[in-house]
């Protein structure tokens, strides 16, 4: 019967926004918890340093080395097309402004979510599975101050320095590139970079940008992790989620962050 | 509580962070050349801006002296009201002439400011007297193309 098909179509498309809906609700909750959970992790930060060093520390190597063949392949790139308007003392300003505003923000946090995000939402989802967090709670430790908060403090510290690392990495490696390999005249590179990118309007930003990020990924990873299905197969999707639902997030939240940041002032 | 490995990679971890913070804001940015010294301020009206943009340098034979602080158009004299931020250790003479020039060809606009003769200086909330309008490439063009016209006509009475 036809319109039985039908029927069982729309209460799917309906149960898909109710449950949508709900999740989004009980994430909501999840991180008023975590945010109102977190005494702890500043009362007793070495839970926090801990987590920076397993989420940020341990992002480090692969943060630098995306940032250098970043900064290199846009000296590469924006030396090809700025020659041909004879203005390739300019690539120190595009090297730095396309850093500075937009990629390093956002590729660190891409990274970090990749990197530490999943690895966070996995940990999280298997301590679920094997009753770790249960035992906390009968313990009369709450997991969301003992476990779960420390661990997005950590990403929120993490993500600004990390990102501010791979932009400083990157505008060495379009230096590296730009002056030393093709010769682009050193003083016109640093000076008109300096002229154009302005401390308020473009570094504060980015920083603001990667701590947004930072506040974005590791809250998914985190609400992810925590509410798996407490079952191999449920701990590997959560982890896929964490990965796709962070970038949707940082591409989104970046579009609108540069909407109100920079509007051609 | 005792001191960990740990600690000391996330204390790196974090001066290294900082140290990237501190090469963008003065290395790859301008705070290194914003001095917090005092500013006074003084006004110019121009005919025509062109392009002129706030924080635009102010400049006295080439060196930086101050930055452009607000542009408004003033509904009285329907002209543009610009007014300078200039740093206190640069004093100029009250007959100055500001200018806005553009650097190269197709670069930014700034304000060059002309030294004149006056024992009295500018002082805070002056008005610069001799302000001149920007270069606008359309009307050089045009006036080019006008001047080239008459000078044909004139040619051709000639002829005749």
């Amino acid at each position: 019967m036809p319109h039985r098909k039908v029927g069982f179509g729309l209460g799917s498309i309906g149960s898909t926004v109710v449950n949508g809906v709900w999740r989004l609700g009980y994430a909501s909750r999840f991180f008023l918890r975590t945010l109102l959970g977190s005494g702890m992790s500043f009362r007793r930060f070495h839970l926090t340093i801990r987590e920076i060093y397993f989420s940020g520390v341990m992002s480090l190597i692969i943060i630098l080395v995306s940032g250098l063949f970043v900064g290199m392949v846009l000296g590469l790139q924006g030396y090809e097309t700025l020659q041909k308007y004879g203005s390739e003392s300019a690539l120190g300003t595009l090297v730095a402004l396309s850093l500075v505003r937009e990629l390093g923000p956002v590729l660190a946090a891409l990274l970090f979510a990749s990197r530490a995000g999943s690895a966070i939402t996995a940990e999280i989802g298997l301590m679920k599975a094997t009753e770790q967090l249960a035992a906390m709670e009968m313990m009369a430790v709450d997991p969301i101050s003992r476990v779960v908060a420390p661990r997005f403090w950590a990403g929120v510290i993490s993500m600004p320095l990390l990102a501010a690392m791979f932009s400083a990495i990157g505008v060495f490696g379009g230096y590296l590139v730009g002056v030393v390999l093709i010769g682009v005249d050193e003083g016109s590179f640093w000076s008109q970079m300096q002229a154009a990118v302005d401390f308020r309007q473009d570094i504060v930003n980015g920083v603001f940008k990667s701590i947004v990020f930072g506040v974005a990924v590791t809250a998914i990873a985190l609400f992810e992790g925590y509410d798996a299905p407490p079952t191999a197969e449920g701990v590997s999707h959560a982890t896929t989620r964490t990965v796709v639902t962070s970038a949707l997030a940082i591409l989104a939240l970046d579009f609108i962050l540069t909407a109100f940041m920079f509007r051609g002032v | 509580m005792e001191r960990t490995t740990l600690d000391i990679w996330v204390g790196a971890f974090v001066v290294a962070g900082f140290i990237a913070l501190t090469i963008l804001a003065f290395k790859v940015g301008n705070l290194a050349g914003y001095d917090g010294s005092e500013t006074y301020t003084v006004y110019g009206e121009f005919d025509n801006i062109g392009g002129l943009k706030v924080k635009a340098p102010v400049k006295s034979s080439g060196v930086v002296v101050g930055r452009v602080a607000d542009i408004q158009f003033d509904n009285q004299t329907f002209r543009a009201r610009v007014s300078m931020k200039i740093g206190n250790r640069y004093q100029f003479p009250k007959d100055t002439a500001a200018t806005i020039l553009t650097s190269g060809l197709l670069g930014e606009q700034y304000i060059g400011l002309d030294a004149g003769g006056d024992p009295a200086n500018l002082k805070n909330g002056d008005q610069i007297k001799l302000a001149n309008s920007a270069m606008v490439l359309e009307q050089l063009i045009g006036q080019f193309l006008y001047g080239k016209a008459s000078e044909g006509a004139a040619e051709g009475a000639k002829a005749k």
